[in-house]
Formats: C-alpha cells, structure tokens, sequence
C-alpha cells in the first residue's frame, strides 16, 4: 500500500472537521438533554426520548430527506437562517456537521444521560443544605460527577459522526473537497475501476479512529466509576 | 432561636410536631421510624409540609398559610448526615471551603483555623473523601456544615453508621462543638445516652407526634 494521497487527506481533514463542530455543538445541547431525561418527569417525555434516539432506528436517507426539507435553502428553517443569519447548509460542510450532529445525538446522550443518573442524588441535596443555588449545584457538583459520562458521549458521537454516511450524502451530496467526507469518498473510490488501493486507506484510517474512540469512551467509563467511588 | 409547628402526610404516616426552643442544643429523640429525619428535612427545607410554620431565628422559612417556602440554599442551615456525603470530586480542603465559595462569603481564614484545630482534621486537608475512615469523614463533614456559617446546625444520627469505639472517638468533639462554636444545634438521635451528655433540652417524638418535652431528665 503507497501512502495517502492530498485527495485522500482532503477528505480525512474535512470529516475530522466535520466530526469536531458536530460534537462540540451536539455537546450542550447533548448535557441538558441527558440532565431533563435523568432528573425530570414532565408531560411528553417518553415522546422526547423517542424523538432523541429516531435517528438510531430510522434510515438514515430518511433522516437526511427530512433534513433537506427543513434546513436546505428553501426549507422552513433553512430559508429563515439563509436570509437573516447567512448560515448555509445546503451543500456546504456546515450541512454535513448537522446530519452528522443529528445522527451521532443518540449515542452522544446516552452515556450522559446514564452517568447523571448514577449521581447520588443526595450529594446535590449537600450542596443545597451548604447554600448552592440549583445552577451551582449542577455546575458544582452534578457536572463534574458526570464529566467522565459526558467525555464518554462525546467520544461515542464523534466517532459516528465521523463514520456517517446516508443522511450526510442525501442532505449535502457527495463534492469534494466540501461534503466528501472519508465514507462518500470510499463511496466513490469503490465505483472507481483503481480506486482499490485508496479505498483500502481510507478504510484503514476508518478502522483506526473508530477503534481509537470505543477504547477511550471504554477508558471514561472506567473512571467514572473510580471518580464516583471517591478514589 | 427555632419554632416549628408542623404537619406532614407521607403514605401511610403522619407526622405532626410542635415545639418551639431557645436552646443551644435541642435533642429530637425518637426510635426509627418516629419521623425524626422527616422533620429535620423539612427544617432544612428538602421536604415540605403540608401545612404549619417553621421559625429559624425570626425568620418565618415556611408558612403554608401564606405560602412561603425559603428553599434550602437560602435558608442558611448547616446538615451533618447520618452518612457524611463529602463531595468524591474534591478533597477535604475543598470539601471545607465549598459552603463558603457557595454563599459568597469573604475567607475567614482564623475561623477556618479554629474548626480544623477543634474538629483536628488539619492533617487531611489533601485527601479524598474516599480515603478516610468513617469517623475522619463524619468530623469533616462537621467542619464542612459549620464553614459555611449556618445559623443553625442540623445533626442527623451523625454517629449512627459508627461503631462504639468511634463514637466515642467523636462525642468529645461534638460537646466541644456545642460549647465553643456558638451556633445551636437539632441533634437528631436514637441513643438516650447520647443525647444525654449533648442536648440541653429534649423533644421526643413518637409516631409522629411529639410526646414529651423539656430537659434531660424526660428521657429518664
């Protein structure tokens, strides 16, 4: 096997790009999502929690169709960020970060929404009783327990944003240099006639991230764990 | 200095107490099951009652009547539990100073001295929660209510997951507590001996209801 070629890398930067902005945006909105489905009983959860993990079940052209409609140019949402905030996602890298963002979602929650659920709850009632306002208690003590389930989700979501394909090909297409992330462009190179050897690569490199993240997201839990026995 | 005039309904239980105290150290005497810790929680605002009024140092904290609840953080309390609840992320020294950095409040570092000295924990200010015995963590957790400068402090069964020898190892500290920290205490017990040598004035609560109440001696 010769090595990566500049087309080659070009794809490799762009889904690590697109992975970071995904998980980095996905992450807030990630945390208080695990925190309302962890401690609160509202009307219309369970529904919040299907919705959370559809993306999971759902065929992912689906999920980039539906994406299409809603934040492409003339989309209800897209039109509106278009006109009045300039953010395009249509066929731009920024659209392949939100179906990236929205697929990775699920697995990005769950480890959050677990480590938050395995905080002693009486722990934040201390925190109370020594005069820490909610915000501070979840900021002092709620966010910090869970760090490592936050770490964890954030690794889980970034690898499968990293390795998203269908929604990401239907959403922004397949251009690269733009949107042609690491799977359209293995996509591409196995309907090449010598794309072989550069698919090859990039299936290593695939292989290697996604191994890479399973084992720290492994390692987070591991220290959860240590982390809430006070060692 | 404490006026609580309460009722509670909690499944199958009730509870409704009454007692009002100037005391340094009000002992609340009960077997388990009395409703002891119901009461403290809602003195300290975790649980409410369904109805009455509860009076910490002039300030009314609830008032069903005129629906009133202080909650908890504002309510300027300090609560030892039966089982310590030090903070796993942090160490004893920031165990100490979290009550402090959450009210705002300017260091005070003789103060600070002064409860390291008398609880003598100085020597594990670096360690985590996790690695201190079960009396080390009771006497921080100690330090912890009292540094954050409560105006009254809740004792839960503090020494009640001890073993004899480490009660004894603590009781000295307590009735030092009461004599030296000036700020007054609902120490919540089981044990008759206990209360004997730190309550100046006893509540008894049985199923629910306060019993007796006066000195020492009603424990007799």
């Amino acid at each position: 096997m010769s090595e990566i070629s500049p087309a080659e890398w070009t794809a490799i930067l762009l889904s690590l790009r697109v992975a970071t902005i995904a998980t980095l945006v996905a992450t807030p909105f990630g945390i208080a999502l695990a925190w309302l489905l962890a401690r609160r009983d509202f009307w219309g959860k369970s529904v919040l929690d299907a919705l959370v993990h559809l993306p999971l079940v759902l065929p992912p052209v689906v999920t980039g169709y539906l994406l299409l409609l809603t934040f492409g140019r003339r989309g209800l949402v897209g039109g509106f960020l278009a006109d009045y905030l300039g953010i395009v996602f249509s066929f731009r890298w920024t659209g392949a970060a939100l179906a990236c963002g929205v697929m990775a979602f699920p697995l990005l929650v769950r480890p959050m929404r677990l480590s938050i659920e395995a905080i002693d709850r009486r722990l934040e009632q201390a925190a109370e009783t020594l005069g820490a306002a909610p915000w501070k208690v979840f900021f002092t003590v709620t966010l910090p327990l869970a760090l490592p389930g936050v770490l964890a989700g954030m690794v889980l979501g970034f690898a499968k944003a990293i390795g998203e394909f269908g929604a990401t090909i239907t959403f922004v297409s397949n251009i690269p240099g733009e949107t042609q992330t690491i799977s359209s462009a293995i996509y591409s190179l196995i309907q090449t006639p010598d794309g072989d050897a550069a698919a090859g690569r990039l299936v290593i490199v695939s292989i290697v991230l996604a191994l890479g993240a399973l084992i720290s997201a492994e390692w987070f839990a591991r220290r959860a764990t240590a982390r809430l026995h006070g060692n | 200095m404490l006026r609580v005039d309460v009722e509670k309904k909690l499944g199958e239980f009730s509870l409704q107490a009454s007692f009002a105290s100037e005391g340094r150290a009000i002992g609340l005497f009960g077997a388990s099951g009395a409703g002891k810790t119901s009461l403290v929680n809602m003195i300290a605002g975790l649980l409410r009652p369904d109805r009455g009024t509860i009076v910490i140092d002039g300030e009314t904290v609830d008032d069903t009547a005129a629906g009133i609840h202080v909650p908890t953080w504002r309510r300027r309390i300090g609560y030892v539990f039966q089982d310590a609840r030090l903070f796993p992320h942090l160490n004893v020294a920031q165990n100490l100073d979290y009550g402090r950095r959450m009210n705002g409040l300017a260091p005070d570092p003789a103060q600070h001295r002064r409860i390291i000295d008398l609880l003598d924990i100085g020597a594990l200010l670096d360690r985590r929660p996790g690695k201190l015995s079960g009396g080390e963590r009771q006497r921080v957790a100690l330090g912890r209510a009292l540094l954050s400068r409560p105006r009254l402090l809740l004792l839960d069964e503090p020494l009640g997951a001890l073993d004899e020898g480490r009660k004894l190892e603590i009781l000295p500290y307590l009735v030092r507590l009461r004599d030296e920290a000036n700020v007054p205490m609902v120490y919540v017990s089981h044990d008759a001996a206990e209360l004997r040598q730190l309550a100046t004035q006893i509540v008894m609560l049985k199923q629910g209801r306060v019993t007796s109440l006066g000195g020492v001696k009603v424990l007799a």
